[in-house]
């Protein structure tokens, strides 16, 4: 399918939708907001991207393979857990490390180990996800 | 006013599903399907307003954006569809 208006709009919407997927990230999942919602939104931006140009176009955007994609995501999650367990307490426990007072749109971003483990999420979920679009239209 | 408002959306939706049931054609179901999902949009902005929750409009945000994504994937399917047939 190729649209000038389509590939003209995805020009426009794909980085404000990779912003604002990071900017759920960042919010944490106290607010409307986590990884989890963050990574489908970027999963979104990649696969408006592929729709509006074509798949290969896209796969070549992500420059990593979504199952790498997976891999790092679970791993990092799993890192956010040991930082626990490394300082006696028992795997998974929050370790917090300070906070960034201040950034443009989000406010106060708390760093620590939740906010790593939301990191985890928003890759794997954008590997997943790519996944099964890419495994997808290859199947026709 | 808050009654009214909803009343409002409320009727634009049944009208919208009323399009959606009957549409004649497939393209006419997705154009009601995604004037639904505006519906919505509109439905949970009253909400914020009359809520005075500001963080619903984040969500109003992610699910337009994910509204239109959905509509030119539809639109994508019956392009497909229609090479298809020839």
């Amino acid at each position: 399918m190729e649209s000038l208006f389509l590939r003209t709009a995805a020009t426009l919407i794909v980085p404000l939708q990779i912003g604002l997927s990071v900017f759920l990230l960042l919010r944490g999942h106290n607010e409307p907001g986590g990884g989890f919602i963050g990574g489908l939104v970027c999963a979104a931006a990649i696969l408006l991207w592929g729709i509006s140009r074509d798949f290969p176009t896209a796969r070549r955007l992500m420059r990593l393979h979504p199952t790498t994609l997976i891999g790092l995501g679970v791993l990092t999650a799993v890192g956010s857990g040991l930082a626990g367990s490394l300082l006696g307490l028992s795997f998974l426990t929050g370790v917090w490390a300070g906070s960034i007072p201040w950034l443009p749109f989000v406010g106060e971003v708390k760093l620590g180990t939740p906010l790593y483990f939301d990191i985890g999420v928003y890759l794997t979920v954008i590997g997943v996800i790519t996944q099964i679009a890419f495994a997808l239209e290859e199947a026709d | 006013m808050m009654i009214a408002t909803f009343l409002l959306l409320a009727a634009a939706m049944a009208l919208t599903v009323i399009r959606l049931l009957r549409g004649p054609s497939l393209p006419d179901r997705v154009v009601a399907l995604d004037l639904l999902g505006f519906i919505v949009a509109g439905m949970i902005t009253a909400a914020a307003l009359f809520a005075d929750q500001p963080g619903l409009l984040d969500i109003v945000l992610v699910f337009t954006i994910l509204g239109f994504f959905s509509t030119v994937a539809f639109a994508r399917y019956l392009e497909k569809r229609r090479f298809d047939d020839d």
